[in-house]
């Protein structure tokens, strides 16, 4: 096929364009994930503690903390990560507390989430700026 | 099967009728989030345990659905309560499809 | 052109302040399970000549979260590589039949032996830092392969030998036979590398409790390696740290198990002398 510049570039342009585009269906956001776990219902301020450090030792595991007392569920959010989803917690009929601790990772600075379905079935949210720095030679 | 999986928990030996006791899981597993790209600038692919119960004769002590963001050799601290002697099973979910175990007895005293 | 230029220049701002008393280490206490009792602080041994007056574990430079991730073996996931360890020694491998267990016991048998380690080796007429006589043992004994440096199976094996030996007070020998080696690796330690020109005491001795951009320096002390470091998320060697500090200053490196760092790890490991063996540790 004879490619005349104004076909080069109107290709070249589609191709640039399509890449800009996002493929199919993207990965979920924030607002999404919380839309989802909530049902749009509102968030009280208190109920649920977020314990996480203010400055991470390092992004690639930042031990992060959850206690909501009666909830049956805990969702935590890495609002700042390409794919916010950290974990879920569903505490079943043994558990002690509704507790628990584990290690995650931060791509950079961002807002650690935390939303809690309480017992009688409101919610509560939690939120924690977490800075996430760049080492010296050894980081 | 992802290679070199190696669970290791923490349950006291002995509680109390009806005693809290905290339990510390750790697993050893690379948890590839799926973000990285090898040196041909290809995209390796997400390969994570999704999944982490615990059990405790049969009841449901908690249930962690997990995502990319947990840290490779992920680690929970939680409590359980011990109503009689028993075992704990701990039961983790790989994307692959494996299922990797473990389990705790403890005794009342 | 401009970035290397202004990044040395930044590099010498960050380094300006030279410092004489200990400075960013906190005064916590390190004891692990409840039960051993490490110590992080020293007196400095006679061999640094008074560079430094204290010696401090690195445990001590890094933030609470991090240092209680060490203080429980099951907070610490340097212990999950350790378990794997404990299954090789007990597995037998190679020509002979044999596994480690065969010969030595059970792995508290070795206590002490990695306190004194690296050493110099009368029969191969070298110094021999543990992973060299795990693999003479492995080559010479078992009649199996030896382990890469600093990989997996090497790095999980020194885990376990320290883990036995925690609690107990690094003490290597310099003189006699090691001497020459000894002061090989001094002589690496205060000369300067790369196109920043660092040498190891310009950080770990003139600046440590400072901080190069966000990671606060600590004095390089090795009694706790291997390492869990959070940010690879698995064991890391003495050599490996080695080769990537004198690669961050933008030089040549050297190779896990050269001459040279086997000098080195011989020179740094004397600077930790009456720090106890702390490893397998947890570091950022």
């Amino acid at each position: 096929m004879n490619l005349t510049r104004r076909k080069t570039l109107a290709l070249g342009g589609a191709a640039a364009l399509a890449a800009l585009l996002p493929k199919g269906a993207a990965a979920a956001t924030s607002e999404e994930w919380i839309a989802e776990f909530t049902g749009g219902a509102d968030m009280a301020d208190s109920g649920l503690e977020l314990t996480a450090p203010e400055i991470a030792e390092n992004g690639n595991t930042v031990p992060i903390e959850v206690s909501a007392p009666g909830a049956s569920e805990i969702l935590v959010l890495a609002t700042g990560n390409p794919t916010p989803g950290v974990a879920k917690f569903t505490f079943g009929a043994l558990a002690a507390s509704q507790y628990a601790s584990t290690r995650i990772r931060l791509a950079g600075t961002q807002d650690v989430v935390a939303i809690a379905k309480l017992a009688d079935g409101t919610f509560a949210k939690a939120s924690k700026t977490v800075k996430v720095t760049i080492g010296g030679c050894g980081g | 099967m992802a290679d070199g999986v190696k669970p290791r928990v923490k349950v006291p030996s002995k509680a109390a009728a009806g005693e809290a006791i905290t339990i510390k899981t750790l697993i050893s597993h690379p948890m590839e989030s799926g973000q990285r790209k090898d040196s041909s600038g290809n995209v390796i692919p997400r390969s994570i345990i999704n999944r982490f119960t615990c059990e405790f004769n049969g009841e449901s002590v908690i249930d962690i659905t997990m995502e990319p963001a947990i840290s490779t050799n992920p680690y929970f601290e939680f409590e359980a309560t011990v109503p009689e002697a028993g075992e704990f099973k701990f039961t983790w979910y790989d994307d692959d499809g494996s299922v990797y175990e473990d389990s705790k007895k403890i005794e009342i005293g | 052109m401009l970035f290397r230029t202004m990044t040395v220049a930044a590099a010498m701002l960050a380094l300006t302040a030279p410092m004489s008393a200990a400075g960013g280490a906190d005064d916590d206490v390190l004891v692990i399970n409840e039960d051993i009792e490490i110590t992080t602080k020293a007196a400095a041994s006679p061999l640094l000549d008074g560079h430094l007056d204290e010696v401090i574990s690195g445990w001590h430079f890094r933030d609470d979260d991090t240092q209680a991730m060490e203080m429980d073996d099951f907070d610490n996931p340097g212990m999950i590589f350790v378990d794997q360890a404990i299954e090789v020694w007990n597995t037998a491998e190679g020509s002979e039949g044999k596994s480690c267990a065969d010969c030595h016991g059970t792995p508290e048998e070795m206590a002490g032996v990695r306190a004194v380690y690296p050493k110099w080796n009368e029969d191969a007429g070298e110094v021999r830092t543990m992973q060299m006589q795990i693999n003479s043992c492995r080559t010479e004994r078992m009649g199996a392969e030896a382990w890469k440096y600093d990989a997996a199976d090497a790095i999980n094996m020194e885990a376990l030998l320290a883990s036995v030996s925690r609690g107990m007070p690094v003490n290597v020998a310099t003189d006699g036979p090691a001497a020459e080696t000894w002061e090989k690796g001094k002589e690496m330690y205060y000369t300067r590398y790369g196109l920043l020109e660092l040498s190891c005491a310009n950080c770990h001795e003139q600046n440590y409790g400072n901080y190069i951009r966000a990671d606060h320096l600590s004095q390089g002390q090795i009694n706790a390696f291997p390492a869990y470091r959070l940010k690879n998320a698995k064991l890391n060697g003495v050599h490996d740290r080695f080769k990537g500090c004198i690669r961050d200053t933008r030089a040549e490196t050297f190779s896990p198990g050269s001459p040279e760092f086997v000098a080195l790890e011989l020179y740094v490991a004397s600077r930790g002398n009456g720090l106890d063996v702390e490893g397998p540790s947890v570091r950022n």
